[in-house]
């Protein structure tokens, strides 16, 4: 299962991520119709992108009265039907992330459906601050980095052991 | 019908009757024009005399976007400050990189108009397609960062803002325009304007979209070109690595990066103040602005010392060059502090760096009184360079006040004008005409003084080595053509570092697809050199002339002593002849009625 990975650590605060999303979904370049959000922190030059990280435990799908917000266990992604929505905005307050929101004319329920497969915003960070990843391979690369700073630390521990 | 790229709404902002009001784009000048400082010059050129005193009621500041501003095209976040400089009193067009541009347009409009004058400090407030004007009392001297807060906190914490610093408000020759407290529009003075009208800033936020008009063909070109630029050297690489400041050892390495106050153009320790070393020594992460794939902009912290714990932005390779090797400062802490205030009191690094270096000589040649410097203003001195920052600043005693008008007037005011670096009263920038010919030319010719953005000729005659940097032959037709591609690129909101790996078809394709107009590479030119023009009538109205389009004495008779460039003078005049005759222009640099009936600028 592949999904959507953010190192703040990398994001340059450019917002990209967020244009190619609407347009993506709307057609046109409206960040408040993105459902990927950069938050600027501007006392120290800081930038974190929070979307939708579509939980195994999704509150938003629990709270949902009409069955609009589904886990699909297929894709992994928390899918919304627009046409089930009711607007009463309870999946918003269930979200832990502020993860969904209202779109620009504050009328309907917006949040991140992975652009089926091929997020926008991933193509578009030139920092790599996002990536579209699958899970394995993430739990594969952070082992390794964690294994090859053991093996350096082993190295020094052996050189104490020896000496 | 504009179809797209623009919102087809100016704000106009009237402070003496407090009268807001929205009107439409005219669409025969956006097509003549563009927007941002094409437009802006346009809107300056029919409402304003140029004759008038910039720090007068009449002058007006147009803060423009452009129509590629608020897309996803790369690197569109510009916003243009255009107003009658006080530093020149030329024609000025100040820039800055950030997200207040594209946020303008989400807010519904593609410019404001900023009129009158105050009787009390007050900013502007821009939301959902509605403005107000609001009392700015309480932000009144504050720093550049702590109103940026501040106006933050008073409308919507998502807000983007423009504020001048303390050196605006005190209406400082070399005051610059900020954007979030760590974005400049630097040159010309543009911040005095906005202080004499009592203007503190704008905040904004919009729930508006940015339509194009061929969405398809456009996101094609965006992808091309934003793939073109993550693979060019520079701005796929250098930029983000080492930051602007990559070309402190470039430029030293040729002999072109001006000394102590350029008496000479080569400095031994430019390694110590160079891109490698600020990233080594002081670089936390990257910043990019809007949608830029770029990311040049760096977010720094001093980490040890005397300044240990101070953090921003910057410097970029302009502030570490005027701070740094024009004050021969190689401290690069002290330089790295400097910026951040100059940032805080809301000044252009270049003219506060290069003016204190003016006053440095003047100080070490005995000009200044030592009674009237608080401190030894001696070359080298990291100290000295930010304790004179902070005199600049604060308009501190004689000499900060003096200081605060700049090298020419600081200069003119001691009997030494020569020694200031600079044409039409505006600092030059980083790099020396003795070492590299064109810029010189280019310096000499640029509309708002001394200026490297015009025309950035360092690309062919050192970057990439297309031109011969010491040759003459050429450089006119190199600088025209250079100054028109900038003067259209800077009418779209797209910045100029884009230059390095596009060309102004694939610009040109992102206005067309965006606009719905028909712009290809030649009508792309052609804006550009009509923008220009306008730009010089505007200075020839004010009375400017060939007579102005000069350099400091020291370029042109003393030759450089030591470094790859040594012995080198700059001559002017043969290049200027020539340049004058590829710009249609008659020999004392007045555009001629057939240029101007071929531009479409006479009616």
């Amino acid at each position: 299962m592949k999904v959507l990975i953010l190192d703040p650590l990398k994001c340059t605060g450019c917002q990209a991520c967020e244009y190619a999303c609407s347009f993506q979904h709307t057609g046109v370049f409206n960040p408040l119709d993105s459902r990927i959000e950069v938050s600027a922190f501007f006392e120290d030059l800081s930038f974190v992108p929070t979307l939708c990280l579509q939980c195994e435990k999704a509150y938003c799908v629990e709270v949902c009265p009409t069955s609009a917000l589904t886990k699909n266990d297929q894709t992994g992604v928390v899918d919304f039907d627009k046409d089930k929505c009711i607007g009463c905005k309870q999946c918003i307050i269930a979200c832990p992330w502020g993860s969904i929101k209202l779109n620009c004319v504050g009328k309907e329920i917006i949040k991140c459906d992975n652009c089926e497969g091929d997020p926008a915003c991933v193509k578009v960070c030139s920092a790599k601050a996002l990536t579209f990843e699958e899970v394995e391979d993430v739990v594969l690369a952070k082992q390794k980095g964690t294994a090859a700073r053991l093996k350096e630390i082993g190295k020094d521990l052996a050189k104490g052991v020896s000496s | 019908m504009i179809k797209g790229g623009f919102q087809g709404k100016i704000l106009r902002v009237n402070l003496t009757s407090g009268k807001i009001m929205a009107e439409d784009l005219n669409e025969d000048w956006a097509k003549k024009f563009v927007g941002g400082r094409g437009y802006g010059t346009k809107i300056m050129y029919e409402e304003v005399d140029p004759k008038v005193d910039p720090l007068s009621e009449k002058n007006k500041v147009i803060i423009a976007t452009g129509p590629l501003g608020g897309t996803l095209a790369p690197s569109s976040g510009r916003t243009m400050v255009v107003t009658k400089g006080p530093l020149t009193g030329t024609i000025a067009c100040s820039n800055a990189g950030g997200y207040f541009g594209p946020a303008l347009k989400h807010a519904g409009f593609d410019m404001v108009v900023i009129e009158g004058k105050a009787k009390e400090p007050v900013y502007l407030w821009i939301y959902k397609g509605e403005a107000e004007l609001r009392c700015a009392k309480d932000i009144w001297g504050k720093t550049s960062d702590e109103a940026d807060k501040i106006l933050r906190d008073k409308t919507h914490p998502k807000a983007e803002t423009m504020e001048i610093g303390p050196a605006g408000e005190k209406q400082s020759l070399v005051a610059n325009v900020m954007f979030n407290g760590h974005r400049a529009a630097g040159r010309t003075g543009v911040g005095a304007v906005l202080g004499s009208k009592n203007f503190k800033g704008i905040a904004v936020r919009g729930n508006l979209g940015v339509k194009v008009a061929e969405p398809e063909k456009f996101m094609e070109a965006v992808y091309k070109t934003r793939e073109i630029l993550s693979k060019d050297a520079f701005s796929g690489g250098g930029a983000a690595m080492l930051g602007t400041a990559m070309l402190v050892n470039v430029i030293n390495g040729v002999g072109a990066f001006p000394t102590k106050n350029a008496q000479d153009a080569y400095f031994p320790e430019a390694e110590k103040i160079s891109g490698e070393t600020l990233r080594e020594r002081n670089l936390i992460r990257n910043e990019g602005c809007a949608v830029c794939p770029i990311g040049c902009g760096r977010v720094t912290e001093i980490k040890e010392g005397k300044y240990k714990g101070a953090h921003g932005g910057g410097p970029e390779y302009e502030s570490v060059w005027a701070l740094g090797a024009m004050c021969g400062v190689s401290d690069l802490d002290a330089v790295v502090m400097a910026n951040y205030l100059c940032d805080k009191y809301g000044m252009d690094t270049i003219s506060a760096g290069s003016t204190v270096a003016c006053g440095m000589e003047l100080y070490e040649e005995g000009y200044i009184p030592k009674e009237d410097s608080p401190l030894p203003l001696t070359f080298g001195s990291g100290e000295a360079l930010v304790e004179a920052i902070k005199l600049m600043g604060e308009q501190k005693g004689k000499l900060g006040k003096l200081l605060a008008q700049g090298s020419y007037r600081l200069g003119e005011h001691y009997g030494h004008p020569e020694l200031s670096m600079s044409v039409k009263k505006q600092e030059f920038p980083a790099y020396d005409p003795r070492g590299v010919k064109g810029i010189g030319l280019e310096y000499a010719t640029s509309n708002r003084g001394a200026c490297h953005v015009r025309g950035y000729t360092i690309a062919p005659e050192v970057l990439t080595g297309a031109a011969d940097r010491l040759k003459y032959e050429g450089k006119g037709e190199l600088v025209k053509t250079f100054q028109d591609l900038t003067s259209a690129l800077d009418s779209t909101s797209i910045c100029l570092f884009t230059t390095f790996g596009l060309g102004g078809e694939d610009i040109a394709l992102l206005l067309s697809t965006a606009t719905g107009f028909k712009v290809d590479i030649n009508e792309f030119m052609k804006i550009g050199e009509r923008i220009w023009n306008l730009e010089r009538l505007f200075n020839i109205k004010a009375g400017f002339s060939r007579k102005d389009d000069n350099l400091p004495m020291r370029i042109l008779k003393e030759p450089i002593k030591t470094g790859p460039s040594k012995g080198e003078i700059e001559e002017l005049d043969k290049m200027l002849d020539d340049y004058y005759k590829v710009r249609g222009w008659d020999k004392n640099g007045i555009p001629t009625n057939e240029k101007l009936k071929a531009l479409g600028l006479l009616d």
